[in-house]
C-alpha cells in the first residue's frame, strides 16, 4: 500500500483551504517567486497531458532551486519526470503512463530508477488518477467507479472496494488525491489569476481545485476586461490561484494548443543522448538547459527565434 | 500490393467496426483502423480519443503521435476534460474500445506495467494509460497486436488491463458488470473467446497463415473454432486509403 492518509484526508484538506486567504487581489509574481512556494517533500500535481501544455517553465524554475524529496503526479507523465529523477529531486511518481510516445520507445530513465527501486512508481489507470483529482476537487474522500476492478492495479496504490448501499454492487472506491501544490500552464490569465484555457482542458480544472497551493504560468497576461468579455471560458477563477507568472513559451518544447507546436526532433536528440550515455546525458541536458541560462528568456534563446516562430506557425495551421 | 504488419492490423481492425456506432480509439494501428472504417463502410462511426477528443477529422499526413496533441484534436466536435471523456465510457456510450499490443494471456488479460515483480521489475513498462479504463468500461474491446510468442504468454506477470481474469464469470465477480474482450486481431488471425471457459479461440486465419504457425507463436494452448475460416486479404482500396492518410508511413510501417 503506497497511498498515504494525508492524500485523501478531506477534512484536513478542507481546513487547509479554510485557513488560506482567498483574495481577489493581484497574483502576478516572478517565475522564481512562484516556485519559492514549493517545499522539499511536497506532492506536486502537474497540469496538461504528456507533451501538451506541460508547466515546463515552472518545472524549469523549480529544478534550478535543487529541491529534494518531491512526489510528482500527472495523468500521462513525460520526460519532466526523468529530469526530476536524475536531478535527485523526485523520489515518487504517481501516473498512469510514463514516456514520450511510441516513436521514442520505453523511458530508459524510468527503467533505471524504478527497476533499481530508487524511485517509487505508483501506477493508476488514466481515469483512476483523474477521479482521484476529481474527488479532491469535490471535497470528498473517494468516488465510486467501475474502473480498475479485478486488475492488479488495485494492489499498487492500496485501492479498496465499497459495496453500493443501494444496489449491493461492488465498486472501486477511488481515493481522493489532495496535492500540496498544483503547477499549471494556461494560454491566458488576467493579473488577478482568472485563467482561460484554449483547446484541451485536460485535468487542470480539477487539479486547481484539489491542491492546497496553485501556481500558474500564462502565455499572455490579459486585462480583466478581456476575461470578463468571455467569462464562460474561465476554467480557474482567480481566488483559487496563489501565484501567477507571465511565461511566454511556458510549455516549450512541448506544445501549447493554438500557440506553438511541440518539437519532436528535439525529443529525438534528447532520447538519442540517453541511448548513448544514459542518465549522464540527462544531467548534461539539465546543466545546459536548466542551470546555465540566466533567465527563462535565455533558455528559449538556446532554441532560437526561427524555431520558436516556426512552432507557432505550425500551431496556427493545426488549429484553424 | 505487399502488406505491412500494421496495415494488416488496421484493415482487419477496421472490418470489425460497424456503422452508427462509437469507438474509443488510440494512436497507431487503432487510429488507422478507425479512420479506415469511417472512410469505407462506417461513415457514421464516431471516434473518441483518450486525451479528450470527440469526433476529430484527422488531416492526411498530419496524424497524431499522442492522444492529446493538436493533431489528435484536428477539426474535432468537442474537447472535454479527460476525466469527463472517460466517464462517457463508464456511462456506457462506447460500443467498441481499441487497445494496442501488449503481453496477453489466454483469457485476454494484458500487461503493460512490469515484467517480473511490480516493486522491483525486470523491465518496467510505461503503464496502463487509458487501457485499463477502456477494457473495463467499453461495451466490447478489440485488441490489435503483432503475434509473437513473447507477447502471447501462459500467464501475464501483472494484470494491468483485465480481460476475462481467471475465465468463466470471474470478470463479473470482481464487479466488472459490463464489457469484455470480443476479438484479438493479430498478424496471424482473428481470435474470440469460448463463451463458457472464456479461453482464447482461433476464429479465422489470415491468408497464408496456418494453425501450426499460430501454435508455434503462442505461449499457451490455443483453442481452434470448429468453424475456422480465412479472412479476405486487404483490398487495394483499403491499402490506398491507409497510404493516403499516412504518406510518410509513420504509422503503417
Amino acid at each position: 500500500m503506497t497511498i498515504a492518509p494525508r492524500e485523501y484526508d478531506f477534512e484536513a484538506a478542507r481546513l487547509r483551504l479554510e485557513a488560506k486567504p482567498k483574495t481577489a487581489g493581484p497574483k502576478l509574481v516572478s517565475l522564481d517567486d512562484a516556485v519559492a512556494r514549493v517545499k522539499d517533500g511536497d506532492h506536486l500535481a502537474l497540469g496538461g497531458c504528456l507533451f501538451s501544455r506541460t508547466p515546463l517553465a515552472l518545472v524549469w524554475a523549480l529544478l534550478r532551486r535543487r529541491p529534494r524529496g518531491l512526489t510528482l503526479s500527472r495523468n500521462l507523465i513525460c520526460y519532466e519526470a526523468e529530469w526530476g529523477m536524475v536531478a535527485g529531486a523526485v523520489n515518487k511518481v504517481v501516473t498512469s503512463w510514463m514516456g514520450i510516445g511510441l516513436p521514442w520507445g520505453l523511458s530508459r530513465i524510468q527503467r533505471e530508477f524504478v527497476e533499481s527501486g530508487r524511485v517509487a512508481f505508483e501506477e493508476w489507470s488514466h481515469l483512476g488518477l483523474g477521479l482521484r483529482y476529481r474527488a479532491a476537487a469535490m471535497g470528498v474522500p473517494f468516488l465510486p467507479s467501475l474502473t480498475m476492478l479485478g486488475s492488479d492495479l488495485m494492489e499498487v496504490g492500496g485501492s479498496k472496494t465499497v459495496e453500493c448501499p443501494y444496489t449491493g454492487r461492488t465498486l472501486h472506491a477511488v481515493p481522493a488525491l489532495f496535492p500540496d501544490v498544483a503547477l499549471l500552464h494556461v494560454q491566458k490569465a488576467d493579473p488577478l489569476g482568472n485563467c482561460q484555457i484554449d483547446g484541451y482542458p485536460h485535468m487542470d480544472g480539477d487539479i486547481a481545485r484539489a491542491a492546497s497551493t496553485v501556481l500558474v504560468t500564462a502565455e499572455r497576461i490579459v486585462s480583466e476586461d478581456e476575461i470578463r468579455l468571455h467569462p464562460d471560458r474561465t476554467i480557474i477563477p482567480g481566488f483559487l490561484v496563489d501565484a501567477l507568472a507571465h511565461a511566454p513559451y511556458g510549455s516549450y518544447p512541448h506544445e501549447c494548443y493554438g500557440v506553438y507546436d511541440a518539437e519532436p526532433e528535439h525529443f529525438t536528440v534528447y532520447v538519442n543522448g540517453i541511448r548513448e550515455r544514459g542518465a549522464a546525458a540527462v544531467a548534461d541536458y539539465l546543466e545546459r538547459y536548466v542551470h546555465a541560462p540566466r533567465s527563462h528568456a535565455d533558455y528559449l534563446a538556446l532554441f532560437g527565434e526561427a524555431r520558436l516562430s516556426d512552432a507557432a506557425a505550425r500551431a496556427r495551421m493545426l488549429t484553424t | 500490393m505487399s502488406v505491412t504488419a500494421n496495415e494488416l492490423l488496421a484493415v482487419m481492425g477496421a472490418r470489425e467496426l460497424r456503422n452508427d456506432t462509437t469507438v474509443f480509439t488510440g494512436v497507431g494501428a487503432p487510429m488507422m483502423a478507425s479512420v479506415l472504417a469511417q472512410r469505407t463502410h462506417a461513415p457514421r462511426l464516431t471516434m473518441m480519443v483518450e486525451g479528450g477528443v470527440i469526433g476529430p477529422t484527422w488531416k492526411p499526413g498530419e496524424l497524431p503521435i499522442s492522444t492529446n496533441e493538436m493533431r489528435a484534436a484536428y477539426r474535432a466536435q468537442m474537447l472535454p476534460p479527460i476525466t469527463d471523456a472517460f466517464l462517457l465510457a463508464q456511462r456506457g456510450f462506447f460500443d467498441v474500445g481499441f487497445i494496442g499490443g501488449a503481453q496477453i494471456d489466454r483469457h485476454g488479460n494484458l500487461n503493460t506495467s512490469a515484467i517480473g515483480g511490480y516493486a522491483r521489475p525486470k523491465v518496467r513498462l510505461p503503464g496502463s494509460g487509458g487501457a485499463n479504463d477502456i477494457i473495463s468500461l467499453c461495451r466490447e474491446v478489440i485488441i490489435l497486436t503483432v503475434h509473437e510468442k513473447r507477447r502471447f504468454t501462459e500467464r501475464v506477470d501483472f494484470i494491468t488491463s483485465p480481460g476475462y481474469l481467471d475465465g468463466g464469470d470471474s470478470r463479473r465477480r470482481h464487479g466488472l458488470l459490463f464489457g469484455g474482450v470480443s476479438r484479438v486481431v493479430t498478424t496471424l488471425g482473428v481470435f474470440g473467446f469460448e463463451p463458457t471457459s472464456r479461453r482464447m479461440q482461433l476464429l479465422a486465419l489470415h491468408a497464408g497463415a496456418t494453425v501450426e504457425q499460430v501454435r508455434e507463436n503462442t505461449g499457451f494452448e490455443v483453442l481452434v473454432s470448429p468453424q475456422l475460416t480465412t479472412t479476405k486479404p486487404p483490398t487495394d482500396e483499403e491499402l490506398s486509403i491507409l497510404r493516403m492518410l499516412d504518406p510518410k508511413r509513420q504509422f503503417i510501417g
